[in-house]
């Protein structure tokens, strides 16, 4: 067993958990936080994107014992107070997700992505930059201009396409 | 159209919960005392099971149970079964092997389920899984449909001899035979349409609960028709009598036609936490989801097109071998046939068609439908066969199509169809516009001079959604009715629930059911509550798949609107003392026409649940339900246009541009009905381009994680232009079509139609991937 | 995953003592041993994370002379300032490693010490002639990828860093599986004082390994069309279903023209 101690959406959490315990699982099953979600054995989808002292990471891919002492921010915790985060936002207002099991992943690459590009996106660097999230239901047609436009209002900028 | 009506581009609804984490999915479900089942599935593809011995997995830590077959077998659970008889062309019934849900003999493919372990955690599940001791006596094995009819061939099950499930046929083959004697050019097609993996990024998942206490059972799953499973497990499964089971299918992480079936897991997870006194959950990982959910597809096929010497089609000959792998899941039998062959003329006029279908067991994942379903089949044999055609002829693709096209209505097909309304020129004009067709030999020589090989294809499509009316689909084989349910319930203060007995699995109901309401009633979205996926809530229903929610789920919920409209207007009527023909419905109000007396809505409700005043006789409450069951199939139709670079030193496709021109009839949501396009194609794309599930000859499947099988990527993609030119539907009262799968059927030919084009030869399967290209631009000497 | 004990190394040291345990393995960005642990292919009793080592990180580059930390992400690579100048084709191989995701875990000891015959980093360290710098030795690149998976690490033996000279020019192109998006074929070409050199990694039935073919056309003339007129043999690659040995052969001609072309710039 480990102890583990984490900093999650801005509260301390310490547990005792099985070495082999998955971050993921740790944020699902010792916490409730069920919004990050597992969609593949192989690392490759990206429902499980959570950030780890503020980068994307695969939380699938991570023992919770490895991120102790890390900060942690899931899907939950990334709006302050009642309003969306304006990458929430612009999903639903340019349709981006319909059965919704990719999405929190989705939204957590996004918001990572647009952070480390403060010169603003284009279509193709998004969709470049899309290759580790997987979503079966949207084609990423408006994956791609929910993405665009949320990084046109958090910076104002964006590169033409 | 109000800001929030039909028509109108509204925000999802449901949106919120998924993009702040707080979305509910099975795995997500936790019951007091839960514990965590695996799997023990055959790594073999054919095999006689000589032993099992459960005893080192049972002195696991963590075990509450460790079951087998036998056991499952002892209490009398069913055998899963197909729903959908087929006849062959000699009138014997289709053979369907006994199909435990739990092997019990024999393992008939690799992943077949054979032994449940139920401990405290998944991964001791799965440590004492691994302790689960079975002999496997191996037994040749056959994957491919085209080998499984071989004389020698492994005999799959004793019911089925040769391996062949039915030989079924379509349209008259005499006078097709005599279509082809007075022919001009014959066009012949050998296709494969490649097997896919449905892949909802959402894996399978399924929690049984016996409940002792109340001797009941619930069963959250992973469904796309939580009644139909209630429906099927209680009555052949022998799982739980209807009245004593729930089904719940929360919120669902895409379908696709992969959550239709009632699996094993979820019946013997309801076993087991009766056998062993817990609640029992099971999540599948993301190969289990490869080995077992249903596949899609599958179909070798060769065809012959017979033309007079003006190009006017005269007949059509279609012969197709179906691989339904190694067990006939619910509806397989329905996909290959009445969902393929019935729609094998396409949007053209053909006098005589005569198709022949045979269903083949082989040691692979069970085959059912998946988006589309028989339609993308039907379409890619008509689109490929339009397009060779018309090179052949030295025609252009667009004008042979367009000398073709049915243009009177309703057209009655050699295949059953009667299509009732499209205007196929319409979509074809729109897309070759939006597309620049005159444009593309400049484009086409401009990439040439960067070394790349431009190509540009069509594909003119039209499917049937909507499969209906009860009695039809009855008298053609199927076990169930095919309409659906809706209850309209207004509450004392104004607000209103829908219940229905669709299910919206990212198809955006709770949003676009809400907009008919605020359509009728004038009630905002947020004071209306679509209610669904829950056998207790909602008393019965058909589920969804088919492109059936609008057409059929939507025109139900008209139907119940209407009866709450006339008793709502009669109590108005009788509030405001007015006849009942007077009163008009603006705003969220009732008013006597031409006057300034009104009763708002909500006064209205109140006054239906105080009883104090209401027109003598009249039952106090406001509460409608109503059954629809519709007249017709819908026939969306459109056309699609797809235009690709190919690199021939790397036999890289990248699709350049892809426009979508299609008829869905009426729509409510534009924004919504733009979705499941841009999804549909992406799947469609990912069938041409990139997917294809592939087995060795000894029946392990090669693509079994996202490792070896492609997925559609962002970069894979293009943005898609989309249009419409919408001819409403005469036979819902609504007048929509159906949106649901019309990518996924429409554009794989077109993809390949592209490449083909671009390469100069037509030798390509699908799906073509960047070595395939290669080699084919290699052989054409790019 | 088996069940495993985890440990948390303090210092380069300390994860040496605690390697010396049978079965116990490293664990850096985790990106490929965590997901073969996932799946039950790999089963180690202990784990020695070396992800908080600060030893282990940070790239310095001191006139030709560029030295990586064994726990330098690969992202951390990608984007460094300094070695983009030195070497910009290593920082832009480690921005086509895996996704983004990856790239923040993902390192560069972990990548060269699995020696994956698909991965990016071996075929930049054998083009580059670069030395791998472990807790007890210095090994030549030459000398460090001896087969599939396989390395001239001894057992507890830990990478420490990895130290390039700067090339006067090279570049980076690959091919991707269309489904796992490793390499098919990957090919680094570096030019410096002491010749041409070309690794192809993604290609070869023993994983990385150096082309005379094209390293005597390049040596020739350090430009496309020399490397398109190299016919590579199909002989000693893999064949599997994403793609067959010749076309493999072919791939390694495209894309030695085409890292050529980039080093060119």
């Amino acid at each position: 067993m480990s102890d583990v101690s984490l900093v999650v959406n801005g509260k301390r959490v310490s547990a005792a958990v099985e070495d082999r315990t998955l971050l993921v699982h740790f944020l699902r099953e010792n916490l409730g936080l069920t919004g990050t979600h597992v969609g593949c054995d192989t690392s490759q989808c990206g429902a499980c994107v959570v950030h780890v002292d503020g980068k994307a990471v695969k939380s699938c891919t991570m023992l919770a014992a490895q991120a102790s002492g890390s900060t942690v921010t899931t899907i939950e915790g990334l709006a302050e107070g009642a309003d969306l985060h304006p990458v929430q936002a612009a999903f639903k207002e340019n349709h981006g997700l319909q059965c919704g099991f990719c999405t929190p992943g989705m939204i957590m690459a996004a918001t990572d992505m647009i952070a480390r590009h403060p010169e603003g996106l284009d279509e193709a660097t998004v969709r470049d930059e899309l290759e580790g999230n997987i979503c079966r239901c949207t084609g990423y047609h408006n994956i791609v201009k929910a993405i665009l436009a949320a990084s046109q209002a958090m910076s104002g900028k964006s590169k033409a396409a | 159209m109000g800001i929030e009506g039909v028509g109108a581009r509204v925000a999802r609804k449901e949106d919120k919960r998924f993009i702040t984490g707080a979305g509910r999915y099975v795995d997500d479900m936790i019951v007091p005392g839960m514990k965590h089942a695996a799997f023990v599935r055959s790594p073999h593809a054919h095999a006689e099971i000589a032993g099992i011995d459960v005893k080192a997995a049972q002195a696991m830590p963590g075990v509450h149970g460790v079951l087998t077959g036998r056991e499952l077998k002892a209490d009398g659970i069913g055998n899963l079964i197909c729903g959908w008889m087929i006849h062959s062309k000699d009138g014997t019934p289709m053979k369907m092997g006994a199909w435990s849900p739990l092997a019990v003999d024999r393992v008939r493919y690799v992943g077949d389920a054979v032994v449940i372990v139920v401990a405290d955690t998944k991964g001791q599940a799965r440590d004492a899984a691994e302790k689960v001791e079975i002999s496997y006596k191996e037994l040749p094995a056959v994957t491919d449909a085209s080998k499984s009819m071989d004389a020698g061939a492994p005999q799959i099950h004793p019911e089925a001899e040769n391996n062949l499930i039915f030989d079924w046929d379509i349209g008259n083959a005499d006078e097709t035979a005599a279509a082809f004697k007075n022919a001009a050019h014959v066009v012949k097609l050998d296709i494969v349409n490649n097997r896919l993996v449905p892949n909802a990024m959402e894996p399978r998942a399924a929690l049984g609960h016996y409940d002792k206490a109340e001797d009941h059972y619930t069963c959250w799953t992973t469904s796309q028709n939580p009644h139909v499973a209630r429906l099927v497990m209680s009555a052949f499964y022998n799982v739980a009598p209807e009245n004593k089971l729930r089904v719940i299918a929360p919120d669902v992480g895409g379908g696709f036609g992969s959550k239709i079936y009632i699996y094993p897991e979820e019946i013997v997870c309801l076993w087991a936490s009766k056998k062993t006194g817990v609640p029992v959950k099971w999540v599948a990982d993301r190969t289990e989801s490869f080995l077992t959910d249903a596949h899609g597809r599958d179909h070798h096929t060769h065809a012959e097109m017979a033309f007079d010497k003006d190009h006017n089609i005269l007949g059509l000959k279609v012969e197709t071998k179906a691989n339904l792998g190694a067990y006939m899941s619910l509806f397989s039998s329905a996909t290959p046939t009445y969902l393929y062959a019935t729609l094998l003329s396409g949007q053209y006029n053909i006098p005589a068609i005569h198709a022949n279908v045979k269903a083949i067991y082989t040691n692979t994942a069970p085959v059912d439908a998946y988006r589309g379903a028989g339609r993308p089949e039907a379409t890619f044999v008509m689109e490929r066969m339009m397009e060779i055609a018309a090179r052949q002829f030295g025609l252009s693709p667009a004008e042979l199509r367009r000398k073709n096209f049915v243009t009177q209505f309703p057209h009655q097909t050699p295949v059953i169809m009667c299509y009732d309304a499209g205007d196929y020129a319409a979509s074809l004009d729109a897309a070759m516009l939006a597309a620049d067709y005159a444009g593309f030999p400049q484009r086409k020589a401009q990439a040439a001079k960067a070394g790349k090989l431009r190509g540009i294809g069509m594909s003119c499509y039209i499917e049937a959604c909507g499969i209906a009316p009860s009695a039809a689909v009855g008298s053609l084989g199927a076990g169930v009715g095919l309409w659906e349910s809706a209850e309209v319930r207004v509450n004392a203060v104004g607000t209103i629930e829908v219940l229905t007995g669709s299910h919206s699995h990212g198809q955006g109901h709770e949003t676009t059911f809400a907009q008919l309401v605020n359509e009728r009633f004038g009630v905002p979205l947020d004071s209306v509550s679509i209610v669904h996926g829950d056998t207790d809530k909602v008393q019965m229903g058909m589920g969804t798949y088919g492109s059936r929610s609008g057409a059929v789920g939507m025109s139900a919920i008209v139907k119940a609107l209407d009866k709450v409209e006339a008793k709502a207007k009669k109590i108005a009527a009788h509030l405001l003392e007015a006849d009942e023909g007077d009163i008009v419905i603006e705003n969220g109000t009732l008013k006597v026409a031409g006057t300034d007396k009104n009763v708002p809505w909500f006064q209205m409700a109140l006054a239906a649940y105080t009883a104090h005043n209401l027109p003598g006789g009249m039952e106090p409450g406001l509460k409608e339900t109503a059954f629809y069951d519709p007249s017709n199939f819908t026939f969306p139709a459109g056309c699609y246009i797809c235009e690709v670079e190919v690199d021939p030193d790397t036999g890289m496709t990248e699709i350049v541009q892809f426009v979508a021109a299609d008829d869905f009839g009426n729509i409510i949501n534009p924004m919504i009905v733009e979705g499941q396009v841009h999804g549909g194609i992406a799947q469609g794309v990912g069938q041409a381009l990139l997917e294809g599930a592939f087995y060795d000859a000894s029946g392990q499947l090669l693509t079994a994680s996202y490792m070896d099988y492609t997925m559609p990527r962002a970069s894979d993609l293009p943005s898609f232009q989309l249009s419409t030119s919408n001819t409403p539907c005469p036979s819902n009262p609504l007048g929509i079509k159906g949106c649901g799968e019309a990518g996924a059927i429409g554009s794989p030919p077109a993809v390949i139609n592209a490449i083909t084009d671009a390469l100069g030869h037509e030798n390509l399967t699908m799906p073509a991937t960047p070595q395939k290209v290669w080699a084919a631009a290699r052989a054409a000497k790019h | 995953m088996y069940s495993v004990n985890y440990h948390r190394a303090s210092s380069v040291a300390d994860a040496a003592k605690l390697l010396a345990s049978e079965d116990a393995k490293a664990l850096s960005g985790g990106m490929t041993l965590i997901p073969a642990m996932k799946t039950r292919l790999a089963a180690p009793s202990d784990l020695v994370d070396l992800g908080h080592i600060a030893d282990l990180k940070g790239i310095t580059v001191s006139g030709k002379t560029v030295t990586i930390g064994a726990a330098t992400t690969h992202a951390e690579v990608a984007n460094n300032a300094a070695l983009k100048q030195a070497v910009p084709a290593v920082a832009h191989l480690a921005s086509l490693i895996g996704d983004p995701h990856v790239r923040h875990k993902g390192t560069i000891g972990g990548s060269v010490a699995n020696n994956d015959p698909a991965a990016d980093y071996p075929a930049a360290l054998l083009a580059l002639g670069a030395t791998i710098v472990t807790n007890k030795r210095s090994v030549a690149a030459d000398e460090f990828f001896t087969g599939l998976f396989e390395t001239a690490l001894e057992d507890g033996e830990i990478i420490t860093s990895v130290s390039i000279t700067a090339p006067d020019r090279a570049g980076y192109e690959k091919f991707r599986n269309p489904a796992s998006r490793y390499a098919i074929v990957g090919v680094f070409v570096a030019k410096g004082p002491n010749g041409v050199r070309v690794a192809v990694t993604g290609a070869g039935d023993e994983g990385v390994f150096r082309s005379s073919e094209l390293e005597s056309a390049l040596g020739g003339s350090f430009t496309p069309e020399a490397a398109a007129g190299v016919k590579v043999s199909a002989d000693n690659l893999m064949s599997d279903m994403h793609a067959s040995a010749e076309y493999r052969a072919s791939l390694i001609t495209v894309m030695a023209k085409r890292a050529v072309t980039q080093a060119n710039g």
